[in-house]
């Protein structure tokens, strides 16, 4: 009996409390930049696209929601002809951010998303590319990969010694 | 204004008055939740979230009134109404204010205690007619709760009878000018108003519906306007309750300074805010706790009182 009372008491206290409540629509509430949110394409800081259409994310992504068909430009250059994310599978679990070997595919802090439309959920590249470079701002693949492409040769890259000529240690 | 005029203009304002102050205290009951666990409550519809009882009253009223084809249809259809009613026609009895009331009736007392003992048959009969297992466990449960805790509940009150020497509630509360009941009968009020939350249902008894193992116990199977007549019934029973508790231990209307009126309401919702407190503290007890609870302690308690508050009347006589 005293026991409830003294419960009941310290229920009562909870009154001078602060509330807990983030009141959402009125009050957003801080998300940590490492939320993981809507997926976003990013750029390499040439402005170019930093996606090789590789397919890891696709392969990592345990709900089979990416949709991806690689090719080619003038250059070399492999970038996805079409990326594309149903969201409405979309787990948000971050695997294809974990995959991606160039840092292309980011998950950002954004989570309003709602929409009256599934067909909506449905994003296409030109919905997902950013103009930025996301979380990594420095990073260029092509400029420290030892690929070679279009006016840019194996070797030309940062840290990168020139490739040896085999054929030089002949006697 | 004639006799019969004033005592319909009583009637229909104090029908009308319970079923609001229900309807609003669905409202009152999940602020006040919110405040004793560090958030807010309804807030969202009109102003503080008021007009929250007004969207919930759509969504009962349109949403499918179903029978289920296995229930037994007349008793299904009948349970219901027998909680609102019962519940409703306690209040007559009820001195809110010296001239507001509807009835005044010499044995008000007793016609309280048998209105409350009837509403138990809306809960059993819904549980039996929804055939359904949980519903009838929560029949079950409601008819063994109610019989053990209705022993006490009238027994609790015979000490606040002797003192005042009248089963009329009027003469109760004059009988209180001098000291609230509250002190010579604080072990009538502490039985009386655990039997009347076991009466009401209230958590922490509310055993007959305990949503986390009877699904929802005796209205499992109720929907629509059905189960709003249950939802009705209860907060109208707890009203019922708070306004006794008001009446029979902490003088009713009397007070100091503000209108009579006034005093009455301001005590009886003190005493509905801290039902709803001790539905913010406590958990539900086991069933075999809530049994021993009742007979073992709250029983001899009540007879102590008894015979406590005999022998005082005899030896003041």
């Amino acid at each position: 009996m005293w026991n409830s009372l003294k419960t009941m008491w310290i229920i009562f206290l909870h009154m001078f409390h602060r509330r807990v409540t983030i009141q959402y629509p009125d009050e957003k509430p801080k998300i940590p930049p490492r939320w993981r949110g809507r997926i976003i394409l990013s750029r390499d800081p040439d402005g170019e696209e930093r996606c090789v259409a590789c397919y890891l994310c696709a392969a990592a992504c345990p709900v089979d929601c990416i949709a991806l068909q690689a090719t080619e430009d003038e250059h070399g250059r492999r970038y996805p002809e079409f990326f594309r994310i149903n969201f409405s599978r979309c787990i948000f679990c971050g695997y294809c951010e974990e995959a991606c070997p160039t840092d292309a595919i980011q998950l950002t802090p954004d989570f309003e998303m709602g929409e009256y439309n599934r067909k909506n959920l449905v994003y296409e590249k030109e919905d997902l590319l950013i103009d930025g470079t996301g979380k990594y701002p420095g990073y260029n693949f092509y400029r420290v990969a030892g690929v070679g492409i279009g006016g840019k040769h194996k070797g030309d890259a940062e840290n990168e010694a020139p490739p040896v000529d085999p054929r030089s240690l002949l006697p | 204004m004639s006799e019969s005029a004033r005592i319909w203009a009583n009637l229909i304002l104090i029908l009308a008055a319970v079923f609001a102050f229900s309807a609003l205290l669905s409202w009152i009951e999940r602020r006040l939740l919110g405040v004793w666990q560090d958030r807010y409550g309804p807030n969202r519809v009109g102003p503080f979230g008021i007009l929250q009882i007004v969207a919930d009253s759509i969504k009962l009223l349109t949403k499918e009134d179903w029978v289920p084809p296995f229930a037994d249809k007349a008793v299904f259809v009948l349970a219901p109404t027998i909680v609102a009613v019962t519940a409703l026609l306690a209040f007559a009895v009820v001195p809110i204010a010296p001239d507001i009331g509807v009835v005044d009736l010499n044995i008000g007392l007793l016609f309280f205690l048998a209105m409350s003992s009837l509403g138990v048959y809306s809960v059993v009969l819904g549980g039996w007619a929804s055939n359904n297992k949980y519903s009838l466990l929560g029949g079950f449960r409601a008819a063994a709760q109610m019989l053990s805790y209705e022993v006490f509940m009238g027994l609790a009150l015979m000490g606040v009878v002797m003192l005042a020497g009248s089963f009329n509630l009027r003469d109760i509360v004059a009988a209180q000018e001098n000291l609230w009941f509250c002190v010579p009968q604080i072990l009538g009020l502490a039985t009386f108003t655990v039997a009347g939350i076991a009466e009401a249902r209230r958590l922490p008894f509310d055993l007959p519906e305990s949503e986390n193992e009877l699904v929802a116990g005796f209205h499992t199977e109720y929907s629509s306007m059905k189960f709003g007549l249950f939802f009705i019934g209860e907060y109208v029973g707890i009203t019922l309750i708070s306004a006794m508790i008001v009446t029979l231990f902490f003088g009713g209307w009397l007070g100091p300074l503000l209108p009579p009126l006034v005093w009455f309401l301001l005590k009886t919702f003190i005493v509905i805010a801290c039902f709803v407190l001790l539905r913010a503290a406590l958990p539900r007890p086991r069933y075999d706790q809530l049994m021993a609870y009742g007979w073992k302690v709250m029983l001899p308690l009540t007879l102590v009182n008894l015979l406590i508050t005999g022998a005082v009347v005899l030896s003041a006589a």
